[in-house]
């Protein structure tokens, strides 16, 4: 790739035009980051009088809490759950919209309206649709003689707050497959249909494989949203409960250090977590563009 | 291989646009048709309504003794190659081959030896694992025939295969194509819009112009008794030139236009039939100013004025004549070259 080079006049006129990003870049995220590791390392005891350095020791004991091992197993189970649930409700749609004419726009306009309700309010919302006394929910699951009740059964637990997380992500994951099914030329399924493959075939031999690029991409941004993204959520639904049944990885950062003020503890885990983040990341970077298939 | 009768078909699209009108055609088994047309006449809906990619509104369509209306395309037993090849990009050559034996549920030998077959009878054996995009414009364009080939339908259907290929391409592959149709002897039928290809390949020639069929008949009987004046227009480069009788009437003598019925106030005269030779006795002279000289090799395209006229008239020489830019020059043409029509109807006369 051809780069321009630019010449200043003034040797300190780049400097400051960089300036900015690069402060709110130290301020907002450098500085905590850093505040986070160091605090990883210390122990303050239960007054806060004295603070030791502990080295790893925070991290030691994290990885022998069963606490902290279950909320890694509920972060896979919630995370893996969101994505798959909110990227096949997503393009489902997609793969139905796409198939109108005149109305898809204003289909399409109505299925984005979700990404802009705020992850809270999302989860009241289903709060009250799920609410084991009145919710609507319940109540007609009753009818086919189950009894729903995320305060007291982890699974119906786990389900609500993976609904919850996935209804605001398929509106996101929706433009993306309908983007890219508008992408795959039509004469290429028109081929497939001469060639003898039936509708179902069709899509799951040319228009999915041909999603593949997209599919790929969407599943680690889902699957950052989901652990990353889901405070919200977890907070106005479950809180972490019934007996740590939803109690992500983040959702467990802010109840250690905030709730439970074990400062030393919580910072260890937001390391911890951006880790994860860093590795997600580089997976987007390195992998997608080779993971284009064609 | 099959036949293919077209009985009164019509193309109204929802929404009222009508896009194709009363086309009555009979194809032979065996026969290479040719659709042309300019762009927006209806060509590729016909191709796509034989098809089965869009709906038939009016008429019927019989592929060998099957009233194929309501087939799905799967079901007509044709083959397509479309203009951008539609290769399946994320397939090897080889399973975009057998892509649509696989779905018939043929046997994995069978598949075998009819891929291989058609790879080798195109040259494309070695390219046999390679995906689509690790081709050229030229090899695509053989995958997308063997794809057809594989097959072993009753026709062919070709939308433009060859104006996605550079010149020199498109004249090898338009070669390749016509002989290796008149090897197999599938009855085709082939879309375009360069009446060069439509001339060179066709058994018979289809010319249509909104949405219906202005003349059918061989190359050579469009070409030397064009039917209408937009079938005159459309086929032979440079295009016929077309004088009002009036104004000829008015240039030679009326002895030498008296073959020409009295009705026909337009004539139509091929540029390549206006000779720099001397007239020789019964043919008719005429006189322009030369205001451009086009060389193209072999022959030449020259731009004439005539006096009291509007439009350029356009000779085509067999060579380039040494003649300067606003010589006056004069040209004879035998009488039986006249192409008389109707101005209102566009229908020839005689």
């Amino acid at each position: 790739m051809q780069t321009k080079r630019m010449t200043f006049s003034s040797k300190w006129l780049p400097y400051a035009l960089l300036a900015p990003q690069v402060i709110i870049t130290l301020i907002f995220f450098i500085w905590p980051a850093s505040q986070a590791l160091y605090q990883s390392f210390l122990r303050q005891d239960i007054f806060g009088l004295r603070t030791n350095f502990v080295w790893f020791d925070n991290f030691n004991r994290l990885f022998a809490d069963p606490l902290y091992l279950n909320s890694l197993k509920v972060t896979l189970v919630f995370s893996l759950g969101t994505t798959f649930l909110s990227m096949s409700v997503a393009l489902l749609f997609a793969v139905m919209v796409n198939r109108m004419i005149r109305s898809r726009d204003s289909y399409t306009t109505f299925l984005v309206w979700p990404y802009a309700v705020a992850p809270a309010i999302a989860g009241v919302l289903w709060w009250f649709i799920f609410n084991p006394s009145i919710g609507i929910m319940p109540y007609m699951l009753k009818g086919f003689g189950y009894d729903w009740n995320h305060r007291s059964s982890s699974t119906d637990a786990m389900i609500l707050v993976i609904i919850a997380a996935a209804w605001k992500q398929i509106s996101y994951n929706f433009l993306f497959f309908l983007a890219g099914l508008q992408s795959i030329p039509h004469s290429l399924i028109e081929a497939a249909a001469i060639d003898g493959a039936s509708r179902f075939k069709r899509f799951w031999t040319i228009v999915f494989p041909l999603l593949s690029p997209i599919t790929f991409f969407l599943m680690v941004v889902n699957v950052v949203y989901a652990m990353f993204d889901t405070f919200g959520v977890i907070h106005a639904t479950t809180e972490g409960g019934p007996a740590q049944a939803t109690n992500i990885l983040v959702y467990k950062v802010y109840r250690d250090g905030f709730v439970n003020l074990n400062l030393g503890s919580s910072a260890a885990q937001s390391v911890i977590l951006m880790a994860i983040v860093i590795v997600l990341t580089v997976i987007q970077f390195r992998y997608i563009e080779r993971r284009v298939n064609y | 291989m099959a036949s293919i009768f077209m009985d009164n078909l019509g193309k109204v699209y929802t929404g009222g646009v009508r896009a194709v009108t009363g086309v009555n055609l009979d194809i032979a088994d065996g026969e290479m048709i040719v659709l042309v047309g300019p762009s927006g006449c209806g060509k590729s809906t016909l191709l796509r309504m034989v098809a089965g990619l869009e709906t038939i509104s009016e008429g019927s369509l019989k592929i060998g003794d099957r009233v194929v209306n309501n087939l799905e395309p799967a079901d007509r037993d044709i083959a397509m190659v479309f203009q951008n090849y539609a290769l399946y990009p994320h397939m090897t050559v080889y399973n975009n081959l057998a892509y649509g034996l696989k779905n018939r549920g043929f046997a994995k030998s069978e598949i075998q030896r009819r891929v291989n077959e058609a790879a080798q009878m195109l040259e494309i054996g070695q390219f046999l694992d390679r995906k689509p995009r690790q081709l050229s414009g030229g090899q695509r364009q053989r995958v997308a025939m063997g794809r057809a080939l594989v097959r072993e339908p009753a026709a062919f259907l070709f939308d433009e295969p060859l104006s996605n290929l550079d010149a020199k391409l498109r004249v090898q592959m338009r070669v390749e194509i016509r002989q290796l149709q008149k090897r197999l002897g599938t009855t085709s039928l082939y879309v375009t819009h360069d009446q060069l290809e439509a001339l060179t390949m066709a058994d018979r020639l289809v010319v249509l112009n909104g949405g219906q069929i202005e003349q059918v008949g061989t190359p050579m009987e469009l070409y030397s008794r064009p039917a209408t004046t937009f079938v005159a227009g459309f086929i032979g480069s440079p295009a016929m030139n077309m004088l009002s009788s009036e104004y000829l009437r008015g240039l030679v003598s009326a002895e030498a236009l008296s073959h020409v019925p009295t009705q026909a106030d337009l004539i139509g005269i091929r540029p390549e039939d206006l000779s720099l030779a001397a007239p020789k006795d019964g043919e008719i002279s005429l006189t322009g100013t030369l205001m451009l000289l086009e060389p193209a090799g072999a022959e030449s395209h020259l731009h004439l004025r005539f006096d009291g006229h509007d439009d350029m008239i356009v000779a085509r020489l067999p060579h380039v004549p040494d003649v300067a830019e606003g010589a006056k020059l004069t040209f004879s043409l035998p009488r039986g070259k006249l192409h008389p029509f109707d101005r209102a109807s566009g229908k020839r006369m005689a």
